[in-house]
Order: C-alpha cells, then structure tokens, then sequence
C-alpha cells in the first residue's frame, strides 16, 4: 500500500454547528443560500427539500451578482432543530451552493416581502380600503373606478394582517413575492 | 495553451489527461462521434458492456478495486436511464465514478426527439452533481470538473450530458491546470475535537472502534492508520460491511462484521461499549437497529466528511469533520504526544468479556449429509482462495451476508458489494470492472442464482474480453432473503419467491462459450472449487445448496443489539413485532 501525501496546515472550520442542543419543537427558520447561478441550481434545492421531505414556507430567488454569476436563494422552513441542521449540512453538500447562512441564529436580520392585493368594492367599502391601506402605508399602483391594487410591502406578518382586513372589503387576488431577508449590521 | 479540436476528441483527450484508462460503455446514436474518437487511438481501452447498467456497475467494481475514478460512456435516452441504477448505486456507495451520457443536439433539446430524455433531470437525485453541457468551449474544463469532484469530499457518481452537435463542433481544449474549481472540502479536523477524542480515549472503560467505508474511500493511508491506532491503544474493532478490510480479519483486535446479521460479539459490543468511535460509518439503519435502545451508554465520536452525516440519525458527543486519513494521523499525534495513556485494567476487563461474547460461536455450523450448506461452501471457499491475490464481489441477499462472515478480508478496496442501495445484479458487472483494473488477480463473484440473472448479458462481455472472473452461485433454487423474510414475518406464505424454471448453468456457460461446473455432494466441492480456480477463463460455478437455510445470527427488525437470533433454534415469529415489521 502506498502512503497518501497528507498536507500539513491549518485547521479551517465547518460552517455548520456541529454540536447543537437539540429539541423535538418545530422552529421557523430563514436560510440565506448564495448559489452558482448556474441552470437546474435551483431544480437541487426544490429537489433536495422534496427528496428528504423538509417543508418550504417560502422561496425566492434572483440573481444578485452578475458579474460573479451569483444567486441569492432565500428560504423560509420549519422543522425541529436536528431537521434545521441537517437541511444546512445538505444544503451545504450541494456543489454549486458556496454558502448557508441561518438568518434566524446568526444574530438580528431583517426580513421583508412584497404584495399585490386586487380589491374590488364602491362606496364605504371602497373608502375603508384605500383608508387602511393608508395606515398599513400600501401604495395604490392601479385604481378603475371599482378596483384597486395596492402594493405592500413588509414582514409576512403584515401582509397576513392586511390581507385578513381586506378580505371584508372585496379582496380578489393576492400576489406574494415571498421572503427577503438580510442580516443587520456588519 | 489551447489547442483546437472537436468535443469528441476532447472527450477522449480529457479522459487521457486524467489518467484513465478504461471505459465501460455501450455506443448508440448520440455517442458516435465519441466512439469514432475512440476508435482512433490506442490509450484508452473501452470494454463493450452487454447492457448500461452493466457499463456502470463494472465503472464501481473497477473504482472500488483500484482506488481510481471508474468511467461509464452511454447513449442518450434509455442509455442514460439504464445507468440510472448503478448512479444510485454508487452515490449510497460513494463511490467515484464519471458517466458520460450522449443527448440529442441542442436545437432538439426539449422538442421530445428520438432517443431523448432529461438526463440531468433524472440524474440530479442519484448524482453528486451533474452537467449538460451546451458549449464545446466549456466541454473540457467540465470534464477536468467533474473528476476532481467525483473524487474529492465526499466521492460520488457525476454525469456529464453531452449533445451531439457538442460532441461535432470544434472548440478550445482548456487543460486541468487552467480550470479553477470552488469545491474543495474540509479534509483536516478540529483539532480541539481530537484532543477531545483523545483524552476520551484515555479514560474509556469499554471502548470500541466503529469502522465504515468511509476508512476505504480514505484510501489505503487512513486503513495503514487505523492499523497503527488499534495496535497501539489495543481497543477492539468492528465494522460495517462496506468497511471490511480496512483492518485485517486476522488482527488480534477484529471482532468481525457487525449489523443486522452481523457478528454476536460485535453487535454486543456495540451495545455495551463506553466510547464508541465511529470512523467513516454513518449509523445505518442496518446498523443502528432500534435507534432508542441503541448504544444506550457511550460516548459517541464521529469522523465524517460529510457533515450532513453527521447528527443525521444518531446524536454524536464529539464530532469530527474530516478526511478519516487526515484525522487519524492527527489523532494519533494527539494520543502519542499526551503520553499513550489507557485503562489498560478496565480495557483489560472488557476484552474478558468480549472473549466471553466470542464463545457463543455464533457462525458455527454443521455440514452433515449430502446437501452443501451455503456456510460450508463459503468456508471452503475461503480456504482454497485466501492465499490467492483475491478480490471478491457479491450480488445481494443472503449469500452476501454469507460471505461478508464466512470469508476474510486482510486488505481495503478487496471486496466490492452493493451495501446502501442493495442492488441485486451488482456483482457480476462489478467483477468484470474489478478484472479489468487487475488483470492477473483471482476475482471471484459469490452469487445467489437470482441476482446473477439481473445481470447474466454480461457473460458475452467476459468472454469478449477473455476476463476469468469466476461466478460462484450459491444456487438454492430461492429468492433466500426474500423467502427467509417470509418465513419470519408472513406466516410461511412464500410469495413468488421461487424461481420455478431456472437454466441450466452448466449450458447457459457454455452457450455463451465459458466453461460452466456443477457441484451438488459436499465431498466434490473442493474439487470442484479447484477445477474452477485451474481454468483459465470465466467460470460459471452452479453450487447446489441446501434451499432453506436462513442466514443467522441477526437482529430482528426493531430489535437492539442486545436481542440477537443466533441460529434456527431462536423464536422468530415471536421476536418481530409489528412495529418491527414495516422495516424493511
């Protein structure tokens, strides 16, 4: 047997917590995914998440850097603290992916989602509409004498709370954008 | 510099470039300019496979054996879905292998073609990664790519899609060292985790070592360093069935298999242990067993690449991620530099135990009257074969779990089995690839007579290329494993298990031009097992054996370590309970 060369240097570190305390209660969590921006990146992850059944409560991705051929994948999902760590550590092993971030643990971090809301009515309703969209600072983007659309945007929560307002009012179609999120600070 | 040529010659060029020299492949439509390129040198032998799945499984066997990355070359369409099997095959397995499928042109992509499918679509499940590659220009530094990440990490299979225009257009050859890859990963430990290990080490009261195909994949450094480590601690050993080898079957340390039907001793070792040390296994189910009530008082380290490995199913203490090579000698340096230290007392007291464990005898059996039992076959087996230059395969079943106790392993990458996906049909292909990367070496596949038929095409394939690979079928006339199951669980009611007309192998060998052997009288085996060693050619072995043995010792679905079968005599029925038997 031949002895393999073995390369003496420094220790680098996993990016993943290796040693975590684990608990049987479902934790949402907001996974910040840097990717290749290379076809079928975005096939792995979907297929990652229905082959070993991990749940997605949102999704979205774009490209966010050009000129080094980046995507940005930003994923909401729920599961106990060992399925979080492990949907990082498969996450981790795909090729193309360069890197998992955790927004939920990783200290403070913003999150936001944008919205359209078709709202049909007249008279009072109408009024009570464009008035709450107001205080929730919705935009009106399109308006016909007995429609509007209004877009929000805001944390998923917002928009929850908007749309449950707007339901009374003649609510017709929603369109979300799904989660955004950044880290805060440096 | 880059040099100007097709993307078949540059296919062919990479290929040379890294340092291959056999393809296992069958040529179709959206191949041809492939193999035109082929046909023009003389580097690269290419072995015509009888079927793709063939072409894959021989690419594994040929990985396994010789420690180097195993190519396939298929065409597109069914070609690319008949290497699907071997893909999952190898990706359970880890096993590095570059399949190169043929695809429609680009400007047919999509529009539901002759011989056309999603290759990257079927494969990105059963692939480490994989590629379709539209641009001539990038062809190369895809090719450079994909064996450097089929081989690195963690290995695994890659495909490369290749349209054809691709394949006839002519673009820059990018050489290896011009290629600049991301993928590269952790292979040194923490080594605040090994000193942790280490001082575990030192106060354990029943230590154990837990070696998996991880150690092989290694390659042969991390088993010469996992000799050393169990030689100078003096913990016993045990392994998984992808790990057999990694420390030699006649080491005083080696408790032998452990598992499902693994040995008493190593199985009960697990379960009563202190410190186990998991090296490059990944708590299987096969395993584990029932997962509450296994190992329930160790300390659990884990050396893995892999780090979705580990915390996967089993909670670790002391994780490691690294390249098991790199982390033994660093472990070793560790343990040395603080002084050697053990229990030897406690350590002393626990091997009294095991010794006591070993008593048991849990793999004895009697030969008596005239039907070969499948135990005695493979015993002898390994008598008149272990001083060869021997390299086994297996298909899968009970004969595998046969030969994974009865024979010996003394060396890694010596014995090739489909141990994750449990791919019947393995072996026999997997033998071919195994003889074509060791030419002058006894290979021999043990067999049970229904796997072997998964597979049988490739007969012509042997004999095409004069490969003596030696088929050695423990022919019980049953799908065994299938019938012993049914036997436990299902009330006895065998359920198309039994094969009511099969061949006559004596003819179907020479049908095909091998010579074929029959043996059914236990007092004509070794002269049979002779007669078959002494031809120099493939040799399809009938061995008649007794058609309702059942393969003991084993851990009942749902069952801990603890609650082994050993032999006929145990109360099966009564050990499985239904929450057992929805596993499988």
């Amino acid at each position: 047997m031949s002895p393999l060369k073995i390369k003496k240097g420094a220790t680098s570190h996993s990016a993943y917590d290796l040693r975590p305390s684990f608990s049987d209660k479902e934790e949402q969590h907001t996974l910040a995914v840097l990717v290749e921006n290379e076809p079928g990146v975005l096939a792995r992850v979907i297929g990652l998440f229905a082959g070993r059944g991990y749940n997605i409560d949102s999704l979205t991705v774009a490209e966010v850097d050009h000129l080094g051929h980046r995507s940005r994948i930003t994923i909401v999902t729920t599961g106990t603290p060992q399925i979080i760590v492990q949907i990082k550590a498969q996450l981790g092993r795909i090729v193309d992916v360069h890197k998992v971030n955790d927004l939920t643990v990783e200290g403070p971090s913003v999150e936001r989602e944008l919205a359209l809301f078709k709202v049909q009515g007249t008279g009072d309703h109408r009024i009570e509409a464009i008035r709450l969209a107001d205080i929730f600072r919705a935009n009106v983007v399109d308006s016909t004498l007995e429609s509007f659309v209004f877009e929000i945007t805001g944390t998923s929560e917002k928009i929850d709370a908007f749309a449950e307002l707007m339901q009374p009012l003649g609510l017709q179609e929603i369109a979300r954008t799904g989660v955004a999120a950044l880290s805060r600070g440096n | 510099m880059t040099k100007a040529m097709t993307g078949a010659r540059m296919v062919v060029q990479a290929l040379i470039d890294q340092g291959v020299d056999t393809v296992f492949g069958y040529p179709g439509g959206a191949v041809l300019p492939i193999y035109d390129e082929i046909f023009q040198q003389n580097s690269i032998k290419h072995v015509l496979v009888r079927h793709e799945q063939g072409a894959v499984h021989a690419a594994e066997g040929y990985a396994r054996s010789t420690g180097k990355p195993g190519v396939a070359l298929v065409t597109s369409g069914p070609g690319a879905t008949n290497a699907v099997t071997g893909l999952t095959d190898a990706l359970m397995d880890s096993i590095p292998i570059v399949v190169l499928t043929g695809q429609v042109p680009t400007f047919m992509i999509g529009s539901d073609a002759f011989q056309e499918c999603d290759t990257v679509g079927i494969t990105r499940p059963c692939t480490k990664h994989n590629w379709l590659v539209k641009e001539t220009d990038k062809l190369a530094s895809v090719m450079h790519e994909a064996f450097h990440i089929a081989t690195s990490g963690r290995p695994g299979p890659v495909v490369i899609d290749i349209p054809k225009d691709v394949q006839f257009a002519t673009g820059k050859y990018t050489e290896a060292r011009q290629v600049e890859t991301h993928y590269n990963p952790q292979v040194k430990g923490d080594m605040e985790m090994i000193a942790e290990l280490a001082a575990a080490m030192e106060t354990a009261k029943r230590p154990l070592f837990y070696t998996g195909g991880g150690v092989i994949n290694s390659g042969p450094a991390a088993s010469q360093l996992l000799r050393e480590l169990v030689a100078a601690t003096g913990f016993p050993i045990t392994s998984t069935l992808m790990g057999l080898g990694c420390y030699p079957a006649s080491g005083e340390n080696w408790l032998g298999m452990l598992g499902m039907h693994g040995l008493y001793e190593a199985n009960m070792a697990m379960h009563d242990c202190d410190l186990m040390i998991n090296i490059g296994a990944r708590f299987d189910d096969r395993i584990t067993g029932r997962l509450d009530a296994f190992s329930p008082s160790s300390t659990k380290a884990h050396i893995d690449i892999d780090a979705s490995s580990i915390n996967k199913v089993i909670k670790v203490d002391i994780p490691i991620l690294g390249d098991v090579a790199h982390v033994l000698e660093d472990l070793l340096n560790v343990w040395k530099a603080r002084g050697r230290k053990t229990d030897k007392e406690n350590v002393q007291k626990w091997w009294h135990q095991i010794n006591d464990w070993k008593k048991v005898d849990c793999l004895a059996f009697e030969q008596k009257g005239k039907v070969i039992k499948p135990q005695y076959a493979l015993s002898r087996l390994e008598e008149l074969t272990k001083k060869h230059d021997r390299y086994i395969c297996t298909e899968v079943g009970q004969h595998q779990m046969w030969a994974a106790q009865y024979l010996g392993f003394e060396d890694p990458n010596r014995w090739m089995t489909s141990g994750g996906l449990g791919t019947m049909g393995y072996g026999f292909p997997a033998s071919i690839g195994v003889q074509m990367g060791h030419p002058d070496a006894l290979v021999i596949n043990v067999a049970g007579e229904a796997s072997w038929l998964m597979n049988m095409q490739e007969l012509g394939t042997a004999m095409q290329y004069g490969l003596p690979v030696k088929q050695f079928i423990l022919n019980n006339e049953r799908l065994g494993m299938v019938r012993q199951w049914q036997e436990l669980l299902h009330g006895e009611r065998y359920s198309s298990s039994w094969s009511e007309s099969l061949p006559d192998f004596v003819k179907l060998a020479e049908a095909f031009g091998a010579k074929g052997i029959i043996c059914s009288d236990p007092d004509d085996l070794d002269d049979a097992i002779m007669e078959m060693l002494n031809h120099d050619g493939p040799v399809l072995f009938d061995c008649l054996v007794e058609k309702h043995e059942n393969c003991f010792p084993m851990i009942p679905s749902g069952k801990p370590h603890n609650e082994m079968l050993l032999g006929e005599n145990a109360d099966v029925a009564n050990a499985i309970k239904s929450d057992g038997a929805v596993m499988v």
